[in-house]
């Protein structure tokens, strides 16, 4: 079954003669358990696609299914437990004020969970942080800390789908490992469902199983890993990309 | 071959609430009419070292070295307005993001004619046509209108190349490039690499290059410096950079998820403590 099915996707900003496309007629659909990324310049559209399936985007038409459900313009508690987003900037995405355990324990509380106080022990083992970590503030953590929480909190809700919007690409190479490492556990452990942007060909590589390349918000080509690898990309904008990043 | 910037022992300190953080710890190195490169992970004091030669380090940091001389005169020695002659002038610096490094209420005209007039007697005339002659330098395409624009309508890529433009229009014999391409995509990335490249070379310019892109760095560079922890822990070669054999060298590239060599694990840096004890390794050629 599939998990995600994105079918002819707008996605506009402004209105009038300030109306900016960014993403038109994406088509794409990701099976259960499958990695799928999407790579391309900035302003190719990518994020906004994540954007749009969470509700960050208010204008968009076409066709959204996410776990058999077609998405209207809002979005069922459900959903949220369905599908959960991590962000590029590990700095910016948590509350500077707000513990770990607050972060935490706030989102299962939401969420309508009864045993919070086991469940943040548990998420902060599951991400490699461990109980020391649980009355840090954020500006007590790293950088890669920071990015563990931030990947804690998206697992709270124990969703089925992760949207991770260029998730590395804030840190140094060496904590970029770590993070990718736990990234392939999880999905291996919990049978997740990834959607991955990346400006990174190489990390999209790692990490999934299939990708699109994006240019000016279109699709222009899907492929699968090997032919990445394999360098054996069919569309001429595809293969730019491939030749700029080895 | 002869050497434009000789560094030695240089320290740069921060005094806190738990006494003083040395961010760079004695390092030495020197630089001719090369491409120097100088990489590391972020707090490892490459930008400081970097900040620090044009001595923009501010109190209550500290700079100190036993000397950094710039064709044999020490610019520790210089009082704050002789350094004004050499910033800019003689060593230039390209920063991160041209959307903090540029300003944004002014043309970037009047940005880039500024930076030339403040250094040479030319008239308003001049600077206008040295400055569409530096934009064309740096494959700037109709250079009239970008003259009357302002920063907010360039992109990120020409933003840079503005940048570059502004930077090398005084003519000066160092540029220290700090992540000058992090902020752009690739494939911008290689345009303004190699506008920098032909630049620098044309003009027979030393070039100080901070990244943490160990790629990058092999690739465009002709000597490396790796920092950790304030302190260089390898020298060598850019094209025998992976042929490196500190262990964070090591560490650092296999680390990279790469196309070619798919796995299921990424390799993890394992960090040794000795690595920021051992004494730095001198970068004198």
């Amino acid at each position: 079954m599939n998990m995600l099915e994105i079918k002819q996707l707008d996605v506009w900003f402004g209105h009038g003669h300030n109306r900016v496309d960014a993403v038109k007629g994406a088509e794409f659909s990701v099976p259960e358990g499958e990695s799928f990324g999407l790579v391309g310049e900035s302003g190719s559209g990518k994020s906004t696609i994540l954007r749009a399936i969470t509700g960050l985007a208010p204008e968009w038409s076409g066709g959204i299914t996410v776990n058999g459900e077609r998405l209207g313009k809002q979005r069922r508690k459900s959903f949220y437990k369905t599908v959960q987003m991590v962000f590029q900037d590990p700095y910016a995405s948590l509350h500077p004020r707000h513990s770990v355990d607050q972060v935490l324990g706030e989102t299962l509380a939401l969420h309508g969970f009864r045993d919070i106080d086991a469940r943040v022990v548990k998420l902060l083992d599951d991400v490699g942080l461990g109980q020391k970590f649980r009355f840090r503030y954020p500006h007590q953590l790293s950088g890669g800390q920071r990015q563990r929480v931030a990947i804690a909190r998206a697992l709270a809700p124990e969703p089925k789908l992760l949207l991770l919007d260029e998730p590395t690409s804030a840190l140094d190479v060496s904590v970029q490992a770590e993070i990718l490492n736990l990234l392939v556990d999880l999905r291996k452990d919990r049978g997740l469902t990834y959607l991955m942007v990346s400006h990174d060909l190489s990390v999209v590589g790692h990490m999934c199983d299939r990708l699109a390349a994006m240019r000016h918000g279109e699709i222009v080509e899907i492929m699968d890993v090997a032919a990445l690898r394999g360098m054996q990309a069919q569309h001429a904008y595809s293969q730019e990309l491939l030749q700029a990043s080895v | 071959m002869s050497t434009l910037l000789d560094v030695e022992n240089l320290w740069v300190r921060f005094p806190t609430r738990n006494g003083v953080f040395d961010a760079v710890r004695g390092i030495s190195f020197t630089l001719g009419r090369e491409r120097l490169g100088i990489v590391g992970e972020s707090g490892s004091g490459k930008s400081m070292t970097g900040r620090s030669i044009l001595r923009l380090i501010r109190a209550p940091g500290v700079v100190e070295a036993d000397h950094i001389s710039l064709e044999g005169q020490d610019l520790l020695q210089l009082s704050e307005k002789e350094m004004r002659e050499v910033r800019g002038k003689r060593i230039s610096m390209v920063m991160q993001d041209p959307k903090f490094s540029l300003n944004p209420v002014m043309t970037i005209g009047d940005q880039i004619m500024e930076a030339y007039r403040l250094h040479s007697k030319a008239s308003k005339s001049e600077a206008y046509a040295k400055s569409i002659e530096m934009l064309e330098a740096v494959s700037i395409r109709d250079p009239e209108r970008v003259m009357r624009a302002y920063p907010h309508e360039m992109s990120g890529g020409m933003g840079q190349r503005i940048m570059i433009a502004m930077m090398l229009i005084p003519n000066p014999e160092i540029l220290i490039a700090d992540e000058p391409t992090s902020a752009l995509d690739v494939s911008v990335q290689r345009q303004v690499l190699d506008i920098m490249d032909k630049l620098v070379r044309e003009r027979g310019m030393g070039l100080i290059f901070i990244s943490h892109d160990l790629n990058l760095v092999a690739d465009f560079c002709d000597r490396v410096l790796i920092m950790y922890a304030g302190r260089v822990v390898e020298v060598c070669e850019a094209d025998k950079l992976h042929e490196a054999k500190h262990p964070y060298t090591r560490g650092l590239l296999n680390s990279l998820p790469r196309l070619d060599a798919p796995r299921d694990h990424l390799e993890v840096l394992q960090r040794d403590p000795a690595w920021s004890e051992a004494p730095s390794v001198s970068g004198r050629s």
